[in-house]
């Protein structure tokens, strides 16, 4: 594996839950060899954020709700790219088109992985939700041991 | 017996915002055309009042996101003209720099993300991607380049926050420019790139005698200065936009529209600037549009994807130009005193000019504000594009149709956001028996 291990917290920290992205990469200690971002989920500026790394990982906040603070890991090279997409706004895309176009494209990194946490409220100016915050530790500390691991299998 | 066909598109895909699209035919003409806008009105011009001045472009910037630079350029020029400020040298060429990179980054995605697929027949980029993984990968690199400039520049991509009235809060280094310079040629060859890919693309015949309206500058292809011309034989000091342009509500809109006194609908953009502003482009510029099939002027919208990618390539030679060229100031910015006055600024946004007119107390207080951005001048031109297009494609199965008007409401690249104001498409047919 040539590059670094990039991993980018996703969100907009003014935007409640949809700062845990960013606060997770805040968490996380310096590691060797691993690079950490934070972005807005501007799906094309992540595509070439992210071309040249040799193992990625992802943090973003999911709108599912039905349990806010619970994370899920997706290993992406696994995923299927979408069939199409219809992005929300046409002037970025998503975090999710942003993986299916760089799937297509072939500039995703080999080994890349997501982590999403389930957040319940998205809207400007209000606190992050609690059950949403006290997860940020948890995930950090994943998204570290993941990063290692990466390093150590290069 | 009545005869009615309904064809709705709920929103429409890649552009930003939400509008809707009636379409009434009767008797097999195409009778009427309206864009509606469902975004609620957006309340900028009454949010500035009461505001510092300098206030202005920070608040401003939130209209749009992916063209704030333009509504901050617009907002402080406005500003230090009521101010009786004159920024020039290494901070006048910082705003074009930073100008630079919001024209590249806004071409670059409309190009490739959101009106390449329709001339190739995909439903988006995505499944386009698939067959043209190198363009699309150009593309994204162009933009890449574009918001680098802006993030250097502005200190961030989105909202830039280094931006002031008087100039900038802090202004780079030339080691802190200088690693733009390999991105930026690497960025050009790739417009160049998309230039040649987008000439061999299929163009319907589709000349349209609008009134084009761009900025014209003595010396320069325009971004922050110059007067307003129109092709129908207007040359006016930016001060004097009122008293040659209306806008008009409409029932059916929360954007409002556009028009010349005494003359109707014209269009700002691309199109406009590139016919208006031809012999300021520099010749290579100049040679490389005419080989992918331009002429000095161009009036078909659908063409409009050249120009776009003749921006983009000229776009990436002015910024290294000014590069190249970049002293740093002794100062950031010019120092701001306050005073009462009125001030107007007209700067060229991605998709044409953007106006804004303050008025300013004795405190440095906005008493009053106007914005007139580029979108909803281009409504009622588009509106009839619509109904051209849409005329003759009424043979067309539905689905074949709706992708017709989607296509030419893209050529125009709207930002329905700015003009607060996509889509929904409904057709209205009827015939008398």
């Amino acid at each position: 594996m040539t590059g670094d291990i990039l991993v980018i917290g996703v969100g907009n920290p003014d935007r409640a839950d949809d700062g845990v992205g960013p606060l997770v990469v805040r968490q996380l200690p310096a590691l060797p060899g691993v690079r950490a971002l934070f972005r807005p989920a501007d799906g094309c500026a992540l595509i070439e954020d992210w071309a040249d790394a040799g193992a990625l990982i992802l943090v973003d906040a999911a709108s599912a709700a039905s349990h806010p603070g619970r994370v899920h890991r997706i290993d992406l090279s696994c995923q299927p790219p979408p069939h199409t997409l219809r992005p929300s706004s046409t002037h970025a895309l998503g975090v999710a088109e942003a993986i299916g176009l760089a799937q297509v494209i072939g500039c995703l990194p080999g080994r890349s992985v997501l982590y999403a946490i389930e957040g319940q409220c998205f809207g400007t100016g209000l606190p992050m939700t609690p059950e949403v915050a006290a997860a940020a530790p948890e995930v950090a500390r994943r998204v570290a041991e993941e990063a290692c691991s990466m390093r150590a299998s290069a | 017996m009545k005869d009615s066909r309904t064809i709705r598109v709920d929103m429409l895909a890649r552009v930003e915002g939400e509008g809707a699209l009636d379409l009434e035919i009767r008797d097999g003409q195409v009778v009427s055309a309206r864009l509606n806008i469902y975004e609620p009105p957006r309340f900028f011009e009454a949010l500035l009042r009461g505001r510092a001045c300098t206030e202005a472009p920070d608040i401003t910037s939130r209209i749009c996101g992916i063209c704030p630079i333009a509504y901050q350029m617009s907002a402080v020029h406005a500003v230090e003209h009521a101010l009786g400020l004159k920024v020039d040298g290494p901070l006048r060429a910082l705003r074009r720099l930073a100008y630079c990179g919001e024209w590249l980054e806004s071409h670059a995605l409309h190009i490739v993300m959101l009106h390449a697929p329709d001339f190739l027949g995909y439903a988006d980029a995505i499944q386009m991607a698939r067959d043209h993984p190198d363009e699309v990968r150009a593309g994204l690199m162009l933009k890449k380049a574009g918001n680098e400039i802006m993030r250097v520049i502005g200190g961030r991509e989105i909202h830039p926050v280094n931006v002031k009235v008087g100039g900038f809060y802090r202004v780079p280094s030339r080691a802190e420019l200088a690693p733009l310079t390999g991105e930026l040629m690497r960025a050009r060859e790739r417009a160049v790139q998309l230039l040649k890919w987008v000439s061999t693309f299929s163009f319907p015949d589709h000349e349209r005698d609008y009134e084009l309206v761009a900025l014209r500058h003595p010396d320069e292809y325009p971004f922050n200065e110059g007067r307003i011309v129109a092709s129908g034989g207007l040359d006016i000091a930016v001060s004097d936009y009122e008293d040659h342009f209306e806008e008009r509500q409409s029932p059916h809109s929360t954007a409002l529209r556009s028009v010349i006194k005494g003359r109707g609908a014209y269009l700002v953009g691309p199109l406009a600037r590139y016919s208006l502003n031809f012999d300021r482009l520099p010749p290579p510029v100049q040679s490389l549009a005419r080989a992918a099939g331009l002429g000095p002027t161009c009036r078909n919208p659908f063409r409009s994807i050249l120009v776009r990618c003749v921006e983009a390539v000229y776009a990436c030679d002015e910024a290294l130009r000014l590069i190249e060229g970049y002293e740093p100031p002794p100062l950031p910015a010019l120092a701001v005193i306050p005073g009462a006055g009125i001030g107007y600024g007209c700067t060229e946004a991605p998709r044409g000019i953007c106006w804004h007119r303050y008025e300013i107390d004795d405190q440095g207080t906005l008493l009053a504000a106007r914005i007139v951005p580029p979108t909803s001048q281009n409504q009622l031109s588009i509106e009839e594009d619509l109904r051209q297009i849409a005329t003759r494609s009424l043979a067309l199965p539905e689905d074949q149709l709706r992708a017709v008007c989607e296509h030419a409401i893209r050529n125009h690249d709207p930002c329905i956001s700015c003009s607060a104001h996509f889509l929904r498409l409904t057709v209205h047919e009827s015939a008398d028996s």
